[in-house]
């Protein structure tokens, strides 16, 4: 691209956002999302480039190009039904995608620094369409196929994987039963992503256009234990698919570990998401109060879990991350919020052990200073521990957010599953099958810890396979 | 229809109840040891409560639940024909039974009937169960007769000494494993400093004893670790790799620091309660 050239791309369009000392203490969405201007003057930025790369950057291959030229001709209605040709959950990806990695991160216009703004333009066209019945707003097509109660389909788990695979086999009449073992369906987007990202509300209307279409939720159904793989077949049904995510928290094993006053951003986020205590005592479940708060790891979880905890009213919050800002795995837009709502980061320094008074309460930790050697197999520099140097930072709460890894309750009770070394369950990434017949799996369960929208890929992919043996 | 109240009766006024509730899927499943997480109202929290007996071809299962904070109070507002709005089970790893001869069920407070169903599991897998229950007073005592269907000797320990053995119930246990050197296990259910004890004293002794503990819990699927306890000096979730645990390896004084975690948010919400209910 020359010079000239550059010059003449108009910066994107940004997008209204909650001031950041007003939102800093409050539960609201932070990001207002783009008015019709600002989504179409965004839209024709694009280039329409011949080769979309766009769209191989997306883990479900929405038609980006196709969606924004809609948008910038201001066709809402059509682009949404491009979107939702290979998207299940637009409204859910357009907040919660690391867009700067996949669509976004292919852009023509990303070496500028001002890629166009799909993720922002998927949220407007979603939050803005209101399909005529739920059929057009899984398909785009006003009528769907009834679904075939003879032709079932089971899923266990309700996060990302799940909804999508009910949403694709449902629209083609095959009727799907979710069963979910928290109280509520939505996985990680109803206990893990907080509502200052995404709004229960949204994930709510996905959750009942997928009932309008058919698809039953039994909710306290815990797979493997509830219900077993072996008695839905039994039933009738003709699949499985397992979707059960990565929520099993990880902790370091580390000494003072179990003091009152150290959660599992797991819980913390649970506690206040799905439980609502953030709200109590309206609400019966209690949330611990930190007034120096800290988190431990670097990534989405750990700030969700800080902006939480600042939200709930600590004066004090500081995520511990081992290496330095740039490596950390957090999105970059996520990281500025924080920062911009107070959040400090306390980088190059990895706890050691925790400290309690008499009573078991937690009261300082002991961190050990670090600094960036060799680059690991990851490419990024790993750190080293200074010989030495460790200090003692006052702190009444830690949240513990270095990860998950995969839920062992249904793995446990179903042993003829294959697992990989992890634990995670093998599935052939082309169709998502298992080594059981009919038994497929996806999202986090098969890849470990991963995004929204590559757990709808793989949905997407055991659907596609699942509806072809049916048929 | 599905988690309704079929039965309730009253075994201590205003303290301990159990509720017969109609759950197939939980009633079929359901292994001694198990627990359910149950959730009341919209606004509720998940408590965990262990099952205390089933009825498969009935499609029923049994809990008994002590009133101790505000959600077990709303709970025993509950009567026959009401529904619970959230009832999610079987969960836990179930008692590992197996024929092995002697066994000793020891049972505290409501622990008892917690007990009774591994006890009534170890009488079916064709054990001779001897059964040691202790309360404070002999009203307080829980499924005494359901036990006695089922052991060979029931040995019960009161505080007050108004039935049996006046004192608590390992200084029954002690004796009753002297007089039985067969015995190959103890199983201990009920409140932390009893289980704690019951731990010392089997320790001289060559016998395998088991504790189901009762850590606070939010999911019981394993996915926060609300519930963690040492064992051995490991981490383990009692939810999932739980709740029973080898009994000499538990950190017994930490597991009774993490109960107390929410106390002050407990009490005031007991209090709230109270003045809404008058």
């Amino acid at each position: 691209m020359t010079k000239k050239k550059k010059t003449k791309i108009k910066p994107r369009v940004s997008m209204p956002m909650r001031d950041a000392v007003q939102r800093g203490r409050i539960f609201s969405e932070v990001a207002l999302g783009y008015d019709q201007n600002q989504a179409v003057a965004e839209a024709k930025r694009c280039l329409q480039c011949k080769k979309d790369t766009c769209k191989t950057g997306c883990p479900v291959d929405v038609d980006c190009k196709s969606f924004i030229r809609l948008v910038a001709e201001e066709n809402f209605q059509e682009a949404f039904k491009v979107i939702k040709d290979t998207n299940s959950l637009p409204a859910i990806c357009g907040r919660v995608c690391p867009q700067e990695n996949q669509c976004e991160g292919t852009c023509k216009l990303g070496p500028t620094g001002q890629p166009i703004a799909i993720g922002r333009l998927e949220r407007f066209v979603a939050d803005n369409f209101y399909a005529r019945n739920s059929c057009e707003q899984e398909t785009g097509f006003m009528e769907c196929i009834l679904p075939d109660e003879n032709l079932k389909v089971a899923a266990f788990g309700s996060g990302p994987s799940s909804l999508t695979l009910a949403g694709y086999l449902s629209a083609r009449g095959v009727k799907v039963t979710v069963f979910e073992a928290l109280h509520e369906p939505g996985g990680v987007l109803v206990y893990g992503i907080p509502e200052f990202r995404l709004p229960k509300s949204v994930v709510k209307r996905e959750v009942d256009s997928l009932k309008h279409l058919g698809v039953e939720f039994k909710c306290n159904f815990v797979g493997g234990m509830s219900v077993t793989i072996d008695e839905l077949f039994a039933e009738g049904y003709k699949a499985v698919f397992i979707g059960v995510g990565a929520g099993l928290p990880r902790f370091m094993n580390l000494p003072g570990e179990n003091y009152v006053g150290v959660y599992s951003a797991n819980e913390y986020l649970t506690r206040v998401n799905l439980m609502h205590g953030y709200k109590f005592p309206e609400y019966d479940t209690p949330v611990p109060k930190g007034n120096n708060v800290i988190v431990i790891g670097g990534g989405n979880v750990a700030m969700d879990a800080a902006r939480t905890a600042y939200r709930l009213g600590a004066s004090s919050v500081k995520v511990v991350y081992r290496r330095t800002k740039g490596e950390m795995p957090v999105r970059l837009e996520e990281l500025e919020h924080a920062l911009e709502e107070g959040i400090e980061l306390e980088i190059l320094a990895s706890p050691v052990s925790f400290s309690g008074d008499d009573h078991g309460h937690l009261k300082s930790v002991l961190l050990q200073k670090m600094e960036l050697g060799e680059p690991d197999a990851s490419g990024r520099r790993r750190p080293v521990p200074i010989d030495g140097e460790v200090y003692e930072l006052k702190t009444d709460m830690a949240i513990m957010a270095v990860g998950t890894g995969a839920n062992r309750v249904l793995t446990q009770t179903t042993p003829q599953l294959e697992l990989n070394k992890w634990g995670n369950i093998k599935a052939d990434p082309s169709t998502g099958e298992t080594n059981l017949p009919m038994v497929f799996a996806g999202g986090d369960i098969v890849t470990g810890a991963a995004t929204v929208v590559e757990a709808m890929g793989a949905g997407r992919i055991a659907a596609r396979e699942i509806l072809r043996r049916l048929k | 229809m599905l988690n309704k109240i079929l039965k309730k009766r009253i075994l201590i006024p205003d303290r301990v109840s159990e509720l017969t509730i109609y759950a197939p899927h939980i009633a079929r499943n359901a292994r001694p040891g198990n627990f359910v997480v149950l959730r009341l109202t919209e606004k509720g929290e998940r408590i965990p409560l262990t099952i205390a007996d089933k009825d498969p071809e009935k499609g029923v299962i049994v809990i008994v639940y002590l009133v101790l904070g505000k959600t077990s109070a709303l709970l025993d507002t509950f009567g026959q024909g009401d529904i619970i709005l959230d009832l999610c089970g079987p969960l836990g790893k179930p008692t590992e039974i197996r024929k092995q001869g002697q066994v000793i069920c020891v049972g505290g407070g409501t622990g008892i009937a917690a007990m009774h169903h591994i006890a009534k599991g170890n009488y079916e897998a064709g054990n001779e169960v001897l059964s040691v229950i202790g309360a404070r007073s002999k009203d307080l005592l829980l499924f005494k007769p359901e036990l006695e269907k089922i052991s060979s000797k029931v040995f019960v320990a009161t505080d007050d000494g108004s039935m049996g053995h006046k004192g608590f119930v390992t200084e029954v246990l002690l004796k009753c494993l002297k007089e039985n050197p067969d015995v190959k296990e103890v199983v201990a259910v009920g409140p932390v400093p009893m289980m704690k004890a019951v731990a010392g004293v089997t320790a001289d002794f060559d016998v395998e004893t088991v504790v189901s503990l009762n850590s606070i819990m939010v999911d019981g699927v394993g996915m926060c670790g609300a519930c963690r306890v040492s064992v051995g000096g490991e981490t383990k979730f009692a939810c999932v790799d739980g709740p029973e645990f080898d009994a000499s390896k538990v950190d017994f004084d930490e597991l009774m620091m993490r109960l107390n975690a929410f106390k002050p948010q407990e009490e005031l919400s007991m209090e709230l309660f109270k003045k809404k209910t008058g």
